[in-house]
């Protein structure tokens, strides 16, 4: 049928085959499109924009992870570590602020520090002694979890003035929807990321790494720093989700956000990203965690499934975008 | 002195003795035995019967490894071998009442043959569509659960029928019954690895891919089937688990155990990368988890710091294996000596 179709029509087709990372998050934004519109036929109210704007309000912690989670995976890495590093965040910031009396504005910098440090760290041994990032970052979360249960097992609620009132703010959008302080940070985050990914010397290192790394070496890219660097950001991204998780939930808890590192994966994956690495977009990982979030929301609207259905819809999805992936990239090996 | 340091088997069983003595010197009575009501008791028997479990699941590991695998839904198939055969139980209405063993029988094919055919799910992802082992196991992984907690409903099933006791609280001959399971399979793997030509292509597969394959070694019969072996394992070890405390908790039965066993099969000196590999390492490596879990729990540190200890001696064992930071300890040891000569 191409051979009888104009040139114009089989060029576009070509040139989104040969980006399967364009393709992928094509599918990825007609899910996200189609699953809305099945909610909206389904149950009354399920358009509402306030029920989208909840979406980012709900997962703006997983939406920051994921980012992150991003740039490792576009290496080729994995990041094992950043539910635990949430947990520990919280922990430490809810016994800095209630327990030591610290103004939140000292402690969440000094949070953000540490997850940064934290990350680079392992990265350093991820790329110093070649270790599998998987092993390093599985041992992280060990750390991370266990320092997080140290500090206390107890879960510590806050109510300092300054976090409720950062938990109470509503930034409004007009036509009565709003978002969150912390949604409206994780929006900031994946613009920033974006631009980073695509415009900056680091972005596009991360993403020569991924396609080869021997290659992005011999090219005489900073491949040893920017593999540290990309764990630093990682978890310092989780380090910043803890700090909203924080402000979202007002209190610190060792057993916060446990599982939290599959939903990135899983958000990371559905949004397009190969694997492999070297092939995904961060908008594609924004419309990952948005319909991972659907999901939930969907589920919540219908009110006769039970929660554990979440599980096996993500699992299912994973799958599907998985096989898909191969499928791209097996045509794109034939052409 | 020098050949016994060099056989594999060496460092891991150090380790453990170390930490076994260590005990005794902190607490006499900790390696003492006593014969009581025709069973074994004592702290050594409490270890290994404790660490059944996580060597059952470490044994299908250390294969999986071996083939530069991996296998991160064990513990998600454990829980779902746990509540099949919880709800097989429930649905034949066995009770204390003798309902006779059929029941019993019933739980543990349905159980055995729903965690089968996780591994066979699991392998054919890996090795018929090609997906990292990893990201083909997490599916698994997160929707494992889901699917536990589909057959549960949600609950904690409780299981009330004594013959299914037997399996994880059971005694054989003054022995912890789940022992004896554990030997049958390592006996049965050794003999089947070590007298037939598989342990060698296990090996073969995991130290050069292309170069078994060009070999004529069938990677695509041999790499599924260790999967299978993997989920049926892990289908034992959450039989046990749900044995032993009489229901089954599709929610945290099997938590974690995955980390476990893959830190057993690196204590036990198996390569993470594939190739090197040894079940009896890996069970040493269960028994070392188990013993440091007993002893930080009976010197009285909270329990919480065994996270940190479990982390710190993974990297540790890493780096040791790791060439590089070999090669930067040994020249940091010959340095001083070369300038004292």
């Amino acid at each position: 049928m191409s051979v009888v179709s104009g040139s114009a029509r089989s060029s576009w087709y070509a040139s989104l085959a040969r980006t399967p990372g364009t393709l992928s998050l094509l599918v990825t934004v007609s899910l996200f499109v189609a699953l809305s519109l099945a909610g909206g036929i389904r149950y009354s109210g399920f358009l509402a924009p306030q029920v989208f704007m909840n979406l980012l309000i709900d997962n703006a912690f997983l939406l920051v992870v994921a980012v992150g989670m991003t740039f490792v995976i576009l290496t080729g890495g994995i990041d094992l570590s950043v539910g635990a590093v949430v947990a520990f965040t919280t922990v430490l910031l809810a016994t800095l602020v209630q327990q030591h009396g610290w103004h939140p504005l000292l402690a969440m910098p000094l949070a953000l520090l540490i997850g940064a440090a934290f990350g680079a760290s392992m990265g350093l041994m991820i790329q110093r002694y070649r270790l599998q990032p998987f092993v390093v970052t599985l041992a992280g979360m060990f750390l991370a979890r266990g320092a997080a249960t140290l500090i206390s097992v107890e879960s510590i609620g806050i109510d300092n003035g300054f976090q409720a009132a950062l938990a109470g703010a509503r930034i409004p959008l007009g036509g009565g929807t709003f978002l969150s302080a912390g949604a409206a940070a994780s929006v900031v985050v994946v613009i920033v990321a974006t631009i980073v990914a695509r415009y900056t010397q680091f972005g596009r290192t991360v993403y020569a790494i991924g396609g080869n790394e021997t290659s992005a070496a011999l090219m005489g890219l900073p491949v040893g720093h920017t593999i540290i660097r990309v764990y630093a950001l990682s978890g310092f991204c989780a380090a910043f989700a803890g700090v909203l998780y924080t402000v979202y939930m007002l209190s610190g808890y060792s057993l916060h956000a446990t599982g939290l590192e599959l939903d990135a994966i899983a958000a990371v994956v559905i949004g397009g990203t190969l694997l492999s690495g070297g092939i995904g977009q961060i908008p594609g990982t924004f419309f990952g965690v948005l319909v991972l979030g659907l999901i939930q929301t969907l589920i919540v609207f219908d009110g006769t499934l039970s929660s554990w259905w979440t599980r096996i819809v993500i699992g299912f999805l994973l799958l599907a975008f998985c096989l898909l992936q191969r499928l791209l990239l097996s045509r794109k090996a034939l052409q | 002195m020098r050949r016994m340091m060099s056989r594999p088997l060496f460092w891991p069983l150090a380790a453990l003795l170390l930490l076994l003595v260590a005990n005794g010197l902190f607490n006499p009575g900790f390696l003492s035995l006593q014969w009581r009501d025709g069973h074994l008791y004592g702290n050594l028997i409490d270890i290994a019967n404790r660490a059944a479990p996580l060597a059952l699941v470490a044994m299908g590991m250390t294969l999986v490894i071996a083939v530069r695998g991996l296998d991160i839904s064990v513990g998600a198939v454990m829980a779902i071998a746990a509540t099949v055969a919880a709800w097989t139980i429930t649905r034949l209405g066995a009770g204390n009442n003798g309902s006779g063993l059929l029941p019993l029988f019933a739980a543990f094919g349905a159980a055995l043959g729903a965690a089968t055919l996780c591994g066979l799910w699991n392998g054919l992802l890996v090795s018929k569509l090609g997906m990292q082992p990893i990201v083909a196991t997490l599916i698994l992984m997160v929707a494992g659960r889901g699917l536990a907690q589909l057959i549960s409903d949600g609950q904690i099933l409780t299981i009330y029928y004594a013959p299914y006791a037997y399996l994880g609280k059971g005694f054989l001959l003054g022995l912890p019954f789940a022992l004896f399971v554990v030997a049958v399979i390592f006996i049965a793997l050794q003999l089947l690895l070590n007298r037939t030509a598989l342990g060698l292509f296990v090996r073969a597969i995991g130290e050069n891919p292309r170069a078994a394959h060009m070999a004529g070694v069938r990677a695509t019969t041999i790499t599924p089937a260790l999967y299978v072996f993997c989920g049926f394992s892990a289908g034992l070890a959450g039989l046990l688990v749900s044995s032993n405390v009489a229901s089954a908790d599709a929610n945290n039965a099997g938590q974690l155990f995955e980390l476990d066993a893959i830190l057993a099969v690196a204590l036990g000196g198996g390569a993470l990368a594939g190739g090197r590999f040894s079940l009896a390492g890996s069970l040493v490596g269960t028994l070392i988890i188990q013993a440091l879990a007993t002893t930080i729990y009976s010197i009285g540190i909270p329990p919480q710091v065994t996270l940190m200890v479990k982390a710190v001696l993974v990297i540790a064992v890493l780096l040791l294996q790791a060439p590089r930071f070999r090669s930067q300890v040994m020249s940091l040891l010959r340095r001083p000596a070369r300038r004292s000569a």
